[in-house]
């Protein structure tokens, strides 16, 4: 059976057609809340901030124009939503995922993770700064292309390249920290 | 010089994130592919973008999902929504060509009728407001200290960006409460023009205005504009 369209979704729920409210959620409310929480670090708030994309999805459906497509835009909702939640509590935040990667050097269980890489580097992966973590999922995880996230960030296409590469040069300082060196980035 | 000029990135190391994503365009795809083949240091550096990639993959599966509750919370919050009118989705990109559209619609009967009317209707709102500045001059007038009168047809318009929490009621309320309207947005960073006054407005004015709503507990941002 044909899947319908987003554009065709967003058209109608522009009028009001909660069936195609929800095919559009079932669609993107696991990567968006993925996405989210990933910014934010919090389960509760990022849950919360994933129902606010939503509404504000099907309150501007009338006014989506096709410049972008679906996803871009959602996942443009989402980043505001994120951001904002982040100026509101960025105290709150650091406490949450942050806690369990501060000040590892003398923790037994780094100590046996530095021998496994993959774990030490999931470690730096959670350690990025918000602006590194948004461009990183966006990449990896999520698998826009350049253009998207230029679409997604609001950015030009060639800051997405450099950002994306300044966030794997972050993550190698955070690599060397923890007494893993790669080299360049 | 030369340590800085080995620590720029070539072009190809900046698509080695999209080319393990598998998001790159079959060309670009073809020239990383090259580039690989040829440059073992920059095939040792792809080694750790595949680990990258898999170790954020691991940490967004690992995630976790919404709970259960929040297809049942969202469509809570649709219902509490003011109900809207159903709206027509544009299907010309531009307002001159809906305009177009419109018109083509309309038999050229009443096609001539309207322009007819729409004349006459021009005609005497011409008549009306000269007559109106005639009496207006006559009477000798008055300007505002913050605004000349002949531009005060202009109104006084801010940007404002509504807090995320915000529902459709508490902006409603917000413009209601002020006697403002929204007349266009949102934009880019959810920005809304805001018409503040019906009148144009002295900067300072403006100011005054701006400084006061920013305490307002819908307002996150708000701008002048022009």
């Amino acid at each position: 059976m044909p899947t319908t369209s987003d554009e065709v979704l967003i058209g109608r729920i522009a009028k009001s057609d909660r069936l195609a409210m929800e095919e559009l959620y079932g669609r993107y409310r696991v990567p968006v809340y993925r996405f989210v929480l990933r910014m934010v670090r919090n389960p509760t708030v990022a849950e919360d901030l994933n129902s606010d994309v939503f509404l504000d999805v099907w309150r501007q459906a009338g006014t989506f124009e096709g410049r972008s497509a679906v996803s871009t835009w959602i996942f443009s909702i989402a980043r505001f939503k994120a951001l904002n939640a982040l100026q509101r509590r960025p105290t709150e935040e650091l406490n949450e995922t942050a806690d369990a990667i501060e000040d590892q050097a003398d923790d037994p269980e780094i100590a046996l993770a530095k021998k496994d890489k993959a774990a030490v580097l999931r470690a730096c992966l959670l350690k990025l700064s918000a602006e590194h973590r948004e461009i990183v999922n966006l990449v990896y995880y999520q698998h826009k292309s350049v253009e998207e996230v230029a679409g997604i960030v609001g950015i030009p296409e060639a800051t997405v390249k450099t950002r994306m590469f300044y966030a794997r040069k972050k993550l190698s300082e955070l690599l060397t920290e923890q007494g893993i060196e790669r080299g360049w980035p | 010089m030369n340590a800085a000029k080995q620590n720029e990135p070539s072009e190809i190391e900046l698509l080695l994130p999209w080319y393990a994503a598998g998001t790159l365009d079959p060309h670009e795809s073809q020239q990383v592919e090259r580039a690989l083949a040829s440059d073992p240091e920059l095939a040792a550096r792809y080694a750790w973008v595949r680990a990258e990639l898999e170790q954020e993959t691991l940490v967004g599966e690992t995630a976790g999902e919404p709970s259960g509750r929040d297809v049942k919370s969202l469509f809570a919050k649709i219902d509490a929504l003011p109900a809207r009118r159903p709206r027509r989705q544009p299907q010309s990109s531009s307002f001159g060509e809906r305009i177009a559209e419109f018109l083509a619609s309309l038999s050229p009967r009443t096609l001539a009728w309207s322009a007819a009317v729409a004349a006459l209707a021009i005609a005497l709102q011409a008549g009306l407001l000269a007559d109106l500045m005639i009496k207006e001059r006559t009477a000798g007038g008055y300007d505002t200290a913050s605004a000349p009168a002949d531009a005060q047809s202009e109104g006084a318009y801010v940007l404002i960006r509504f807090k995320p929490q915000t529902t459709a009621t508490d902006i409603a309320n917000f413009l209601d409460s002020n006697k403002f309207s929204i007349v266009a947005g949102p934009s880019v960073g959810q920005l809304f023009r805001v018409r503040v006054a019906p009148n144009k407005l002295a900067k300072d004015d403006l100011m005054r205005v701006v400084t006061t709503l920013q305490g307002d507990k819908v307002v996150d941002f708000i701008a002048l504009t022009d």
